[in-house]
This record gives C-alpha cells, structure tokens and sequence, in this order.
C-alpha cells in the first residue's frame, strides 16, 4: 500500500508544529512504521535540530528538487530507530526554491517506500504554505489553547477548505490542565466548538518537552512523559487505532470545584 | 490571583470564558468578512426592507450571526405585527 501524505500545519509560528512533527514521526517509527518526515520550512530549518540530527546534514531538499543529488542521498537515516528518515531544509534558500509540483513529485517517489511521508510547514499563509498542502492526503492543523493561535488555525482551516484538502484534523498543544481547572484557558471542548473540526489529539504542556527537545531526544521517545504518551496516542489514531481522548477536562468535577471555592480560586 | 469572592460576585469572571466570548465575535468577522459595523448597517437595511411590506416592531426583532458547523449563518427572528391599522380603517 503506498504510503499516506501527512502535513503538519498551523497559521500561527511558534505553536509546536515541528515539535509535533518530530514526535509524530518517531511516534510512527516506534509503533514499527517506514516513516519519512520532510522539513518544508526551506530558510528556517528547524525539524533538524528538534529530531537531533543536525551534525548530519549533507544535501537538502533543495538540492534534490535541482538535480544535485538524488533523493536517497538527501536523507538522513536516524540511528536511534529502525526507519526512520528525514530530508532538512535548505537553510540558505527561499520558500520560492520549491514549487508545490515539486513537493507533489519528491512524494510521489517516497509514497511506494513507506508507510508516512510527515511534512512539516512553514509559519504563515503564502508560498510555503502552498508547497506542504500540495502533496497532502491529510492535513493536521496544530494550535494552542489561546485567542491567537486559535484565531489563525480558523484561517488555516478555511484556506484547507477552499483548496479542497479538507477535513483537516486538530492537535490542541500545550493545554495546561492547572489553568483549565481554573477557568483561566480555553478547554479542548471550547475550541472544537469554535473550529467545528475533529480533533486527534490534546498534548498536555509538559517541561520535559523543552528538556528532550534541549537534548535532540524527541519526548515521544519516551512514554512514561506525559506530552510523549499523548503523542504516542496521536500516532495510534493516525494508525486507525480507536484511543480514547485523555479526559483533561475537570470543569464537572464537583468535588474539586468546591474545594477551589474553600481555598480561594487556586 | 482573584480570590473566590470576586469569582461569586462576578468581578473576575474566568478569563477563558472571556476568550471564548472574544474568539466567537472575531471568527464571525473573519469567517463573513463583515466588520461589526457593517454588520448593524445590514441589519438596518434589512429591516427597512421588510418594513415596506409589513409592519414590524424593531424593538422585538433579533437579527444574529450564528454559527452552524464551519458556516456563518444569518439568523433573523422579526415578529410581524398584525395589520390592526388597516381594518379599522
């Protein structure tokens, strides 16, 4: 069966698409798949240093779309899984080295060799944008429980739509269950409200995500972590997997809303 | 941090709610390119244009954006009053 075309997207830069992106393809790799995960954020690479393999980058997907080298030779075999693999972005270059026909044809190469083809995007609406939607056969939209990243996936969402390549689906990142409890963040049940899309994953904000990605060891490496667990439950679903959604969501816990009324709002 | 006497008397409602609240309103004007502007100025017109058939009290008319899925829809709900005028006359 050739392999699914999956991009990772948002709107808003800075939400954790190549986070996500990493974790979701080692995630793939552990449960046994072919993964491939491509860096379509040419100028700002970025998938490099999250998966560390940054010492390890010889030609990029640049130079595989202007013919100086071929596509095996572009890309980087992790050592720490069976197969997984990753093709950086050029760093000196531009969102315009790259044609969406472009980004449709590396897949179409790597669609026979593996199970996942994992793009992560750029920040931003315009031609980086256009390259990763391009090849994809599903969209995952990634956005924060906060009014601006939730106002910027709504725009994501609708230019997916208007391409065609919906439904996309949602990953709610960094929910931080504390604040939720307190009615000071927006809940997974707000925001799918608001965005009216399905979701297929909640990561909790957990610091040994900032602590893995500091050591180039994606957290979904390890799933005895939180955020690494919910990214583990991501890739299971993305599989066909049926997981229930951790229950994050403590609002109609009556027991703990009285004592937060005892002990004054905390 | 609010303690949970502002939370009863309602001077610090949860800021997510307040977030939701804002979100709602920004998505309908992004999602319909309408400004909330422009949004009374179709109302308006709207009402004028059903006031040249039938009668209608503008007080008791509701006209809002509401959301149904991923699509904006306008609702409108204007009672129409009974031609009273007419008869007597």
């Amino acid at each position: 069966m050739p392999g699914t075309v999956v991009t990772i997207t948002s709107g808003k830069g800075g939400v954790g698409k190549t986070t996500t992106t990493a974790n979701l393809a080692v995630s793939l790799a552990l449960a046994g798949d072919k993964v491939v995960c491509i860096d379509g954020d040419i100028g700002l690479r970025n998938l490099d240093v999250v998966l560390g393999l940054e010492n390890r980058i010889v030609y990029d997907l640049v130079d595989v779309v202007e013919g100086r080298c071929r596509l095996r030779q572009a890309m980087i075999r992790d050592k720490r899984l069976n197969e997984l693999y990753l093709i950086p972005a050029a760093q000196t270059r531009d969102k315009s080295a790259v044609s969406p026909s472009d980004m449709v044809r590396v897949c179409d190469e790597l669609r026979p060799e593996f199970d996942w083809i994992l793009i992560d995007s750029p920040a931003g609406i315009e031609r980086g944008f256009r390259n990763v939607i391009a090849p994809a056969d599903l969209i995952l939209v990634v956005t924060n429980p906060e009014v601006s990243a939730v106002r910027d996936a709504d725009r994501i969402i609708g230019l997916i739509e208007a391409e065609e390549k919906g439904p996309a689906k949602l990953i709610l990142n960094r929910l931080n269950i504390n604040m939720v409890k307190r009615g000071d963040m927006l809940t997974g049940e707000d925001v799918l409200e608001l965005l009216a899309i399905e979701l297929i994953g909640i990561i909790p904000e957990d610091e040994s995500v900032v602590v893995s990605t500091n050591r180039g060891q994606p957290v979904a490496l390890d799933d005895k972590t939180k955020a690494g667990k919910a990214f583990q439950n991501i890739a299971r679903r993305l599989k066909g997997e049926k997981v229930p959604f951790l229950n994050l969501d403590e609002k109609s816990d009556f027991f703990h809303r009285l004592s937060k009324i005892f002990s004054g709002g905390e | 941090m609010p303690g949970w006497m502002d939370r009863l008397t309602g001077k610090d409602p949860q800021s997510a709610n307040a977030a939701k609240e804002r979100l709602r309103l920004v998505l309908i004007h992004d999602r319909t390119d309408l400004n909330s502007e422009e949004l009374e100025q179709l109302k308006d017109d709207l009402l004028r244009a059903i006031s040249r058939y039938v009668e209608i009290d503008p007080q008791s008319v509701r006209i809002q954006m509401a959301q149904d899925g991923r699509e904006q829809r306008l609702v409108a709900d204007i009672p129409i009053k009974a031609p009273r005028k007419r008869r007597a006359g």
